[in-house]
């Protein structure tokens, strides 16, 4: 596999660390090399937060991303401040409330998918928007088998939400299914 | 019981300091969590009473080295672990364990700073605290691991080094490496080299040692021997003395037992395409592996660079870096603080080789594109 870069951002509580902590958590029960990290700052909600998880077949030096080759985005000022600088062909996925510009949208595979809604409507939770993601993200990409993918869900989340976070993770994967048959 | 570990996990290099402690033999901890070290604090809670240990939160940074201290002194092996603003206030405990002879593993994973600065942000900036932040003459270890496994891996030789030589060992972190999740093989402690102190009083004299020999042999606090400890200079029994002769001897000692056993252990470092390179580039910690990347792209590009990491940057692997400066045209430190190891390598070069510096402190990580730019505009 060619070295995925994976970026995912929002504000501070919308989980996207641990979505890139599932993330690297399935790509290495299937064997991959992975490094996962992030920065925020000391607010405990509210900030604006970035993580990262890089995937590949050998050792990783650089621990950071330079040029995304793929960026998730959940929150409009996450999108604003992280999709400057994103490598050729660098695919996107972003909560349909986040609006892209069209020099954007020209350049890159841009998926807006219902991701927040659905979490309120179908999962019952708006919390769960991270799973919904990361289910989306790993249908998109093709980081992690099935099976890996909702061991690693299981890994991270409180006891006794295990049937929520796995139709969550089943959710994100069947929004991006839904989408690109109807493109 | 807990159930048994995985051998292979994602962790972070804070829970991987965990797991290397606790093969080592750590079975007490006493902290006051603090960004970016709490995970150290949140998994020792977790994990030492699984495996019969203690896990104490105190009220602050000073009351956890004491308490690990003591825990020490009664024969248990100890760590705690901070940032920044707690390791200013570790400093007067960590001179004591040194004048003490108490066996400890302090880490502090630095932030960015002075006071609370960027908690979350990534500095290089404690690396001369490390070395002079307890006050008087006295010998250091310090250790910068650059990667999750290598976490796990220098922990356990911190522990070994603490043991063998009663002395604090710090365990130099960065944000970059405590909070990166990469994947560990957790090492059981049967598989590893496992040093422990020697318990075996000499005349019944707590701070006697042997013909040839530095380091006193102390039993356990609730072994049988009563005897004192104290910060002042102490003769064998452990009471103070204003003798100078004993004084003297004893502060020699003391810087000795680092000095002398530096190439049995202590010392410690690694090379990476150093062997034809004319441009070396000093690193350490986390980043080492924006170094790395720079050395593979900037050797791509035609340039004969090589990295050079200390991994003991505490006795600094002086003769080892000037011997390879010799083949070198350019030597560039790369840091996150203004420059501390880059006075170090001055002192030690000399003049002899021109030295550059690329040091970065707004709280963003060193990349590999800033490094092999310095590279290029040197060679313009």
């Amino acid at each position: 596999m060619a070295k995925e870069q994976l970026r995912f951002t929002g504000s501070g509580g919308q989980g996207v660390i641990l979505g890139t902590i599932i993330m690297a958590e399935a790509a290495f029960l299937d064997g991959k090399q992975v490094v996962q990290s992030q920065s925020y700052g000391p607010e405990a909600r509210g900030g604006l937060c970035k993580a990262e998880t890089i995937v590949d077949d050998k050792p990783i030096n650089y621990t950071k991303i330079e040029t995304p080759t793929f960026l998730l985005s959940l929150s409009q000022n996450s999108f604003d401040k992280f999709s400057k600088k994103l490598a050729p062909g660098a695919a996107i996925i972003v909560d349909d409330s986040v609006r892209v510009p069209e020099r954007i949208s020209q350049k890159h595979e841009v998926l807006q998918l219902p991701i927040i809604q659905s979490a309120i409507d179908v999962i019952g939770k708006k919390v769960s928007a991270n799973i919904i993601a990361c289910g989306a993200v790993n249908e998109a990409l093709h980081l992690a088998s099935q099976k890996s993918m909702e061991e690693a869900v299981l890994a991270h989340i409180p006891r006794g939400t295990e049937a929520l976070n796995l139709k969550a993770v089943r959710l994100g994967a069947k929004l991006v299914q839904d989408r690109r048959k109807t493109e | 019981m807990a159930e048994k570990q995985k051998r292979f996990q994602l962790l972070q290099g804070n829970e991987a300091c965990v797991e290397g402690a606790l093969a080592a033999g750590m079975r007490f901890f006493a902290g006051y969590p603090i960004t970016p070290s709490t995970e150290i604090a949140e998994r020792s809670a977790v994990r030492l009473p699984q495996v019969g240990g203690k896990f104490m939160q105190m009220e602050d940074e000073i009351a956890s080295i004491a308490a690990a201290l003591g825990a020490s002194v009664a024969g248990t092996k100890s760590m705690t672990a901070t940032s920044g603003p707690g390791f200013s206030l570790k400093q007067e405990n960590i001179g004591y364990a040194t004048i003490a002879e108490i066996p400890i593993v302090i880490v502090d994973v630095m932030r960015s700073g002075p006071s609370t600065g960027l908690p979350t942000s990534p500095s290089q900036g404690d690396v001369m605290q490390a070395k002079w932040g307890t006050h008087g003459d006295h010998p250091v270890i310090a250790i910068c691991p650059c990667s999750v496994q290598d976490t796990f891996n220098q922990t356990v030789r911190a522990f070994n080094l603490a043991e063998r030589f009663r002395t604090p060992v710090i365990l130099l972190m960065d944000e970059i490496v405590g909070h990166m999740r990469e994947g560990c093989e957790i090492i059981p402690p049967d598989e590893l080299e496992i040093h422990n102190r020697n318990t075996h009083m000499i005349n019944s004299m707590p701070y006697a040692f042997g013909e040839g020999q530095y380091v006193p042999h102390m039993t356990s606090f609730g072994d049988g021997h009563l005897y004192n400890i104290t910060g002042l200079f102490h003769d064998e029994a452990g009471f103070p003395t204003n003798d100078n002769q004993i004084a003297g001897e004893e502060n020699d000692r003391i810087m000795k037992k680092i000095q002398i056993y530096k190439y049995s252990g202590i010392l410690d470092y690694e090379e990476y395409q150093m062997e034809d390179a004319d441009i070396g580039i000093v690193c350490y910690g986390g980043t080492t592996r924006a170094v790395r990347e720079a050395v593979d792209e900037a050797r791509d590009m035609g340039y004969n660079v090589g990295m050079f990491r200390p991994v003991t940057l505490w006795p600094f692997p002086e003769y080892e870096l000037v011997s390879r400066a010799r083949q070198l045209r350019r030597l560039i430190v790369v840091e996150h603080n203004y420059g501390q190891v880059l006075l170090t390598v001055e002192g030690i070069i000399k003049g002899d080789t021109k030295v550059e510096f690329i040091g970065k402190v707004n709280g963003t990580a060193i990349s590999p594109t800033e490094i092999i730019k310095k590279i290029e505009e040197g060679d313009e």
